[in-house]
C-alpha cells in the first residue's frame, strides 16, 4: 500500500519531538488569539505568519497548520460562549451553541465541538492523504486555460459565500484582481501603478492588506460602538462531558457533517463555511426524536455537525492547494504566501520534488487536530478566563501584534504606512458594506489569473474560444455559471440572505 | 431620483472611480492584442469590468428600494483616526522621522507610544492601566520576539545603543 508507506514517510518527518512541540506551540498560539472575539483563522494566521519566518519549511508549516486547527477552534469557543463569531465560519454554531451556553450546557457543547472537530479532522486527512496523489495525476493535465478556468470557478465560489449583494462581492474581487496586479510585471518588467516609488515595484504585501482590512478595519469597527449587553455566560459552565443521550444524538450528526465537510472542502471557493452552512441545513431537515430540544434552542446536533463539516472542509480544503497550487480561500491564499516565503511553490511538483514537506504536512495535520483535543477539553475553563478579559486591554495588544507582524515582514517602516493605509480601507469597506475576503482572494489570484490567461490567449494565438473548447476547461466554467445561476435563483437566494442575517 | 440605498450608492460609486482610474492608469502601458498580451492589458480589461459593475451597483442603489434607506451611519472617526495614529507613531519610533531629526527611537519606546496613543480610542482610559499594559505587552513582546524569535528590531533608542 503505497498510502502507508506515504503516511508513515510523513509521520517519520512530522513526530520529530522539535516539531511535535511546534505543532503544540501552533495550536496553542492560534486557540489563544482565535477565541478572541472578531479574530477569525485569517488574522490569527496573518499576526503569525512572522513568527514562522525563522524556522525551517516543514517546521513553519507544521505550526502554520497548527495556528490554523487553533484559530478555528477558538472561534467556535467565543461562538458558544460569547455569541460572537471569530469568523464566518462559526456562525451557525453560534445558533445553537449560545443556546446552550445559555442554559449552562456550555460544557457539552464546547465538548462535541472539539470531539466532532477531532473526528472530522481525522477522515478529512485520510481523504486528503488518499485522494492527493491520484488528484495530482489530473493537475498534470491541467493547461494554463483549464488553470484560468478553475481560477473563475473558485472567484464565483468565493462570491456566493460572501454576505450581502452578489455585485457588491463580485466588484471586490475585480478590485483585488487589480491590487494584486500593481508592482512589477514578471513578462514585460514594466512597474505598473507603481507611482515610482520603489517600494511599491515589489508590489503590496497580502500581509498588509489582511492586516489592514481584516485587523485594524474590524477594531476599529468594534470601537465605535460601545461593547455595552454582551452577555458572558463563564460562571455556569459547568460539567464537561455531554451526556450519554447527546452522544446517541451526536453520533449521527457528526458522522454526516463530517462527509458534507469534506465533499464541500474539495471545491475551491466552497471550503469549511459552505460546508458548516449545508451541514446545519440538513440537521435542520432531519426529524427531531421524541423528547430532543428544537433546533436554535440548543440542540447539540446543530453544534455537532457544523463544526465537524468546518473541519473536515478546512482539512480537505488542502487538496486544491496541494494538488493545484491554488488557494481555495482567503485561509490558503495566506498559506501560499507563507510557502513562498519559504521558497516552496505549491503546486503538483510539491509531492515529488518535496516529498517529506507534503507528506509531513498531511501527519502534521492530523496531529495537530489530536493537540487540539488534547489542549482543549482540560483547558476549557482557561479560554473562557480569557473571554473575560476586558476589550479595552485587548484591542492595543492586538494593533502591536499587527504592527509587530507587518515590520517584521521586511524589517521595513513602508510596510507600517501602507497597512494603516489599508486600516483606513478596511473600515470604509465596514461602513459600505463590502465583504473584505473576496478581495483577499482575488489580490492573491490576480497575477496568477494573469499569467494563465496570457499564457492560454498566447498557445491559442488570440482565440478566446480555447476555454470552452477544451474540455476540462468548459466545464469548469461551466460549473462557475452553475453556482452562479444557483445562487441567483430567487428561493436560493432568500436561505442565502437568511443565513447571514446573523452576521 | 432619490438614493435608496447609501451604502450601495458610494460603494458603486468608489468602485466606478478606482476601475476607471485603473483603467485609465492601463492606458499608459503596451496593451497589446488578445494573441499577445501587453502590461496594460489585463489591468484595462479589469479596470472596465469593475467601473461597469460599480455602474451597476450605483443604478440598483437608485431604483432598488430598502426598508431604511441602508445609511452608511455616523464615522467612528476618533477610533479611526487614533488606531491609525497609534500604528504610524509606532513606525515613527521604529524607523525614526529624518525631516524632524527624530532618531529611531526603538521598540520599546514604540510600544509604549502605540498603547498609549490606540487605549485614548477606547472608552476608559485609566494611564496607570494603560503603563502596566505597556509593561507587559514589551516585556512579552522582547520575550516573544527578540529572545524566542530572534527577529531584528531596534530595541532601544540609538543614542544609547550607540
Amino acid at each position: 500500500m503505497e498510502l502507508f508507506e506515504n503516511l508513515a514517510l510523513g509521520f517519520g518527518v512530522a513526530f520529530t519531538f522539535q516539531n511535535l512541540i511546534y505543532a503544540f506551540v501552533g495550536c496553542l498560539l492560534g486557540t489563544l488569539i482565535g477565541v478572541l472575539p472578531g479574530v477569525g483563522p485569517v488574522a490569527t494566521i496573518a499576526m503569525l505568519l512572522p513568527a514562522t519566518y525563522a524556522l525551517p519549511p516543514v517546521a513553519a508549516l507544521i505550526m502554520l497548520a497548527g495556528i490554523y486547527y487553533g484559530a478555528q477552534y477558538g472561534g467556535s469557543t467565543t461562538a458558544i460562549l460569547v455569541n460572537l463569531p471569530g469568523e464566518a465560519s462559526s456562525v451557525v454554531t453560534m445558533i445553537d451553541g449560545y443556546q446552550m451556553a445559555r442554559k449552562g450546557r456550555a460544557g457539552p457543547a464546547l465538548a462535541a465541538a472539539g470531539l466532532g472537530s477531532f473526528f472530522a479532522g481525522c477522515v478529512g486527512t485520510l481523504i486528503l492523504a488518499a485522494f492527493a496523489a491520484p488528484l495530482t495525476e489530473v493537475a498534470f493535465k491541467f493547461g494554463p486555460a483549464e488553470y484560468f478556468s478553475l481560477m473563475v470557478l473558485g472567484l464565483i465560489g468565493a462570491v456566493v459565500l460572501a454576505s450581502g449583494s452578489l455585485l457588491k462581492a463580485v466588484a471586490m474581487i475585480v478590485l483585488g484582481l487589480l491590487m494584486g496586479l500593481i508592482g512589477t510585471d514578471v513578462n514585460s518588467g514594466v512597474a505598473r501603478f507603481s507611482f515610482e516609488i520603489p517600494e511599491l515595484t515589489d508590489g503590496i504585501g497580502f500581509i498588509i492588506i489582511a492586516m489592514g482590512v481584516f485587523g485594524y478595519g474590524e477594531i476599529i469597527h468594534n470601537l465605535s460602538h460601545k461593547a455595552e449587553d454582551r452577555e458572558v455566560f463563564t460562571g455556569k459552565v459547568k460539567g464537561l462531558f455531554p451526556s450519554a443521550q447527546d452522544f446517541k444524538n451526536m453520533i449521527p450528526a457528526v458522522l454526516r457533517g463530517t462527509g458534507i465537510g469534506s465533499l464541500l472542502g474539495i471545491l475551491p471557493g466552497g471550503g469549511a463555511l459552505l460546508a458548516a452552512f449545508a451541514a446545519y441545513t440538513i440537521e435542520k431537515k432531519t426529524k427531531l426524536k421524541p423528547g430532543e430540544v428544537p433546533f436554535g434552542q440548543g440542540n447539540i446536533r446543530g453544534v455537532a455537525s457544523p463544526e465537524s463539516a468546518n473541519n473536515s472542509g478546512s482539512q480537505t480544503s488542502f487538496i486544491p492547494l496541494l494538488t493545484l497550487g491554488i488557494p481555495p480561500n482567503a485561509v490558503m491564499a495566506l498559506m501560499v504566501g507563507a510557502m513562498t516565503i519559504h521558497n516552496i511553490q505549491p503546486g503538483p511538483q510539491v509531492m515529488t520534488s518535496n516529498p517529506e514537506l507534503f507528506w509531513g504536512l498531511i501527519a502534521s495535520m492530523w496531529i495537530g487536530n489530536a493537540m487540539l483535543v488534547i489542549l482543549n477539553l482540560p483547558l476549557i475553563g482557561i479560554w473562557i478566563k480569557l473571554l473575560t478579559v476586558p476589550y479595552r486591554w485587548l484591542f492595543p495588544a492586538i494593533v502591536l501584534f499587527c504592527a509587530i507582524g507587518v515590520y517584521s515582514t521586511n524589517n521595513n517602516t513602508w510596510d507600517i504606512w501602507m497597512v494603516a493605509l489599508f486600516g483606513v480601507f478596511g473600515y470604509m469597506f465596514i461602513k459600505l458594506g463590502l465583504e473584505p475576503a473576496p478581495l483577499l482572494l482575488g489580490f492573491i489570484l490576480g497575477p496568477m489569473m494573469e499569467e494563465n490567461l496570457r499564457r492560454a490567449m498566447l498557445l491559442s494565438r488570440g482565440d478566446w474560444t480555447v476555454f470552452v473548447t477544451r474540455p476540462l476547461s468548459a466545464s469548469l466554467l461551466a460549473a462557475a455559471a452553475i453556482l452562479l445561476i444557483v445562487v441567483m435563483l430567487p428561493a436560493i437566494k432568500s436561505k442565502r440572505e437568511e443565513a447571514f442575517v446573523e452576521e | 431620483m432619490q438614493i435608496q440605498s447609501q451604502k450601495d450608492f458610494f460603494a458603486g460609486l468608489m468602485f466606478t472611480i478606482v476601475g476607471a482610474a485603473f483603467a485609465y492608469g492601463a492606458t499608459g502601458y503596451q496593451v497589446g492584442t488578445g494573441g499577445r498580451m501587453g502590461p496594460g492589458y489585463f489591468p484595462l480589461l479589469l479596470g472596465v469590468i469593475l467601473a461597469v459593475l460599480g455602474s451597476a451597483i450605483i443604478f440598483k442603489s437608485l431604483v432598488v428600494r430598502t426598508a431604511d434607506g441602508d445609511k452608511i451611519g455616523k464615522w467612528a472617526f476618533k477610533p479611526l483616526i487614533l488606531i491609525i495614529a497609534a500604528n504610524l507613531l509606532f513606525g515613527v519610533m521604529l524607523g525614526g522621522l529624518p525631516s524632524i531629526g527624530l532618531p529611531p527611537m526603538g521598540l520599546i519606546a514604540g510600544i509604549f507610544a502605540l498603547t498609549i496613543v490606540a487605549s485614548l480610542a477606547g472608552t476608559e482610559f485609566k494611564l496607570k492601566e494603560v503603563l502596566a499594559l505597556s509593561t507587559i505587552l514589551s516585556l512579552g513582546s522582547y520575550g516573544a520576539f527578540i529572545l524566542l524569535l530572534k527577529m531584528q528590531f531596534p530595541v532601544w533608542p540609538i543614542f544609547i545603543t550607540g
